[in-house]
């Protein structure tokens, strides 16, 4: 494709004192896809948002959105990128209709138009009965929803979703999916941050991992699962307390230390060759591990993760191990 | 499925392709105008909605004015009927004052709010978040202002100046409010929270509006004392809505009360600016 990329990020520093909150980030988002930017708490990922909505300042490196230079048309990228914080950016004070209203008359709507645009959108996101409350009697469910309706105002081409669902009951999270589906359905096109991994492997086209500041890996759902091991085995032993023990027998017989999950007694182990299963299976036999399930599958995007930044978290050479990664896509 | 994108006038450009949109290098001085309106109107809605953010344009002229003069009437001008000319002009000032302070603890709260992230993100003109309140809060001084004389007039208070002269009073009132605000407005944008713009507003509101003459004459002020009175900027206010209101004359005070509410606004205006803008 060789249309203008939504967004081209290069080298994306922010610094706050002397600790980097972005690290030299690239990020190249396509038109109409959606682009996940996956990463744990503290990662960056605000920060990087924020930057490239000129909400905040770009300390180091270069972004473009549509071709559009963010640091030096702050007011052009304005009118390209329509924004949904992590923490509702509405008004509290005011009612659903007025917020709505008010965020149209900004962007240069007659009252009258204002107020249809407000009707019909507030319609839309299934806010009719909440039109007339105040924005502080609203569930979290339904101010998320009034800010991404608040974003859809001007109709913007790009759209930034700061952890659309994070706080949200199942069923109110899939609708936030289907919307954000339809938009892109739409023509518009989507950058959105999540710390959940599903959330990104339903949604995202592609996806960056980001840890600390830094890209950590890119590319597809699948890819990213592939650069992990071609499959995974999933062992839970029976005994917790020789977990441990479990996990050195299959360091020795595959060189490499598997992964232990967070419910106690799993282990996922990567696999570059399935037939090597049995080698494991045959071994914690011998070594009298009793287990309760095993099974092969493909990695989720949560094993992708933990190996990715699980492995650079305790890595002394962090650096090394990013670039390992860097070039899946 | 329904869509969800709003019908949209037909002025609207489609939602994509986005390199191909025509866009606006700065707003325009219109959109600029429009936007402060709608910020303005934004202001109006809050203040609908907390009444109490009036009593300090309300209930606190009504209550300084009945207080001062029943107690200090007798004692400064002989009769709480004598004081009135000299009380309610003072009053006025003190309660644009007391307006101005809110002037800069709200913008601080809004500042801190999630809200205006959402302005940040708009392609809006800069200036507007600040303008809009600035504006509404005309209607506090003029709240203030109107209740501050009705309630003067109810007590027997006879303002010599006529009408025209009470109106220009009035007028005077809130052009003051509205270019000392600037000075809080300015706190409002340095200040690290509401708290703190309220505790500095009040160590420069009390020496501003009690080391005055709004309340005494000043010949009755020790030596030292009145040389602060006499430049403080709101013992100007005072007399010249004291000679518009009393006796009808646009004296050399008005004009030095105009003066001194100008270079106010020329002073702390660009400062408020300034730092808000680098929040913004
Ligand atoms: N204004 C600020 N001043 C100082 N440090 C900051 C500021 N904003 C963010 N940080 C720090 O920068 C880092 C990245 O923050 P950021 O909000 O971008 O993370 P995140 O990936 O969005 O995390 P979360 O999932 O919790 O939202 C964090 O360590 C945070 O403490
Ligand atoms: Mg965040």
């Amino acid at each position: 494709m060789t249309a203008t990329p939504a967004v081209h990020a290069t080298g994306l520093v922010k610094t706050f004192g002397a600790f980097r909150a972005v690290d030299g980030i690239d990020l190249e988002v396509r038109q109409g896809e959606i682009y996940g930017v996956l990463g744990p708490n503290g990662a960056g990922k605000t920060t990087t948002l924020k930057m490239l909505a000129t909400l905040l300042p770009i300390d180091g490196g270069h972004a473009e959105i549509f071709g559009v230079d963010v640091r030096r048309e702050p007011h052009r990228i304005r009118q390209l990128v329509g924004v949904t914080g992590q923490y509702a950016s509405v008004d509290e004070n005011l009612t659903g209709t007025e917020n709505l209203v008010l965020f149209a008359r900004l962007l240069g709507q007659s009252s009258r138009q204002a107020r249809r645009t407000a009707a019909d959108l507030l319609g839309r996101f299934g806010l009719e009965e909440a039109s007339d409350r105040q924005i502080q009697n609203f569930s979290g469910g339904m101010r998320r929803r009034l800010d991404l309706a608040a974003s859809l105002i001007a109709r913007p081409p790009l759209i930034f979703l700061d952890e659309p669902t994070t706080g949200l009951d199942p069923r109110t999270r899939g609708q936030m999916w289907d919307t954000i589906r339809e938009l892109v359905a739409q023509g518009s096109t989507i950058l959105l941050t999540t710390q959940y991994l599903d959330e990104a492997d339903q949604l995202a086209d592609r996806i960056a991992v980001i840890d600390r500041g830094r890209k950590v890996a890119e590319g597809t759902p699948d890819q990213l699962k592939e650069s992990v091991g071609s499959s995974t085995l999933h062992l839970r032993v029976a005994d917790r307390d020789q977990t441990t023990r479990a996990a050195s027998i299959v360091e020795r017989v595959l060189g490499e230390a598997p992964v232990l999950t967070p419910e106690a007694g799993g282990l996922n182990i990567a696999l570059t060759d399935a037939n090597r299963t049995a080698d494991v299976l045959i071994a914690l036999r011998q070594g009298d591990v009793d287990i309760t399930t095993a099974a092969v599958r493909q990695p989720t995007l949560d094993e992708v993760f933990l190996t990715l930044t699980g492995h650079h978290a305790e890595d002394d050479h962090a650096d090394d191990h990013a670039d390992d990664h860097e070039e899946v896509a | 499925m329904t869509t969800l994108l709003p019908d949209l006038p037909t002025t609207a450009v489609p939602a994509a392709p986005g390199a191909d949109r025509v866009l606006a290098a700065r707003p325009s001085l219109r959109d600029t105008v429009n936007q402060t309106l709608a910020m303005a109107w934004r202001a109006t809605k809050k203040m609908r909605r907390n009444p109490e953010q009036f009593f300090d344009v309300t209930l606190q002229p009504i209550l300084f004015t009945a207080m001062f003069a029943y107690i200090f009437g007798g004692a400064v001008s002989g009769s709480v009927a004598d004081y009135l000319p000299l009380i309610i002009p003072g009053i006025l000032a003190q309660t644009a004052l007391t307006a101005c302070m809110a002037t800069g603890t709200q913008m601080r709260e809004d500042m801190d709010k999630g809200v205006f992230d959402r302005f940040k993100s708009l392609p809006i003109a800069r200036i507007a978040p600040l303008a809009g309140p600035m504006l509404a809060d005309l209607i506090r001084y003029g709240t203030a202002a109107t209740i501050t004389i009705l309630v003067g007039i109810a007590m027997g208070y006879r303002p010599g100046g006529g009408v025209l002269g009470v109106l220009a009073g009035w007028a005077l009132t809130i052009f003051a409010g509205w270019s000392l605000s600037w000075i809080f407005a300015w706190l409002g944008t340095v200040a690290r929270s509401a708290q703190a713009v309220q505790g500095i507003g009040m160590m420069i509101m009390f020496p501003l509006t009690f080391l005055s003459n709004a309340f005494v004459p000043m010949d009755t002020l020790p030596g030292w004392l009145e040389a602060f009175v006499k430049i403080n900027p709101v013992s100007h206010v005072v007399t010249a809505v004291r000679d518009l209101m009393n006796d009808g004359n646009v004296t050399v005070q008005v004009g030095w009360a105009l003066l001194g509410c100008a270079v106010v606004v020329a002073v702390f205006a660009p400062l408020a600016v300034r730092t808000y803008f680098r929040k913004m």
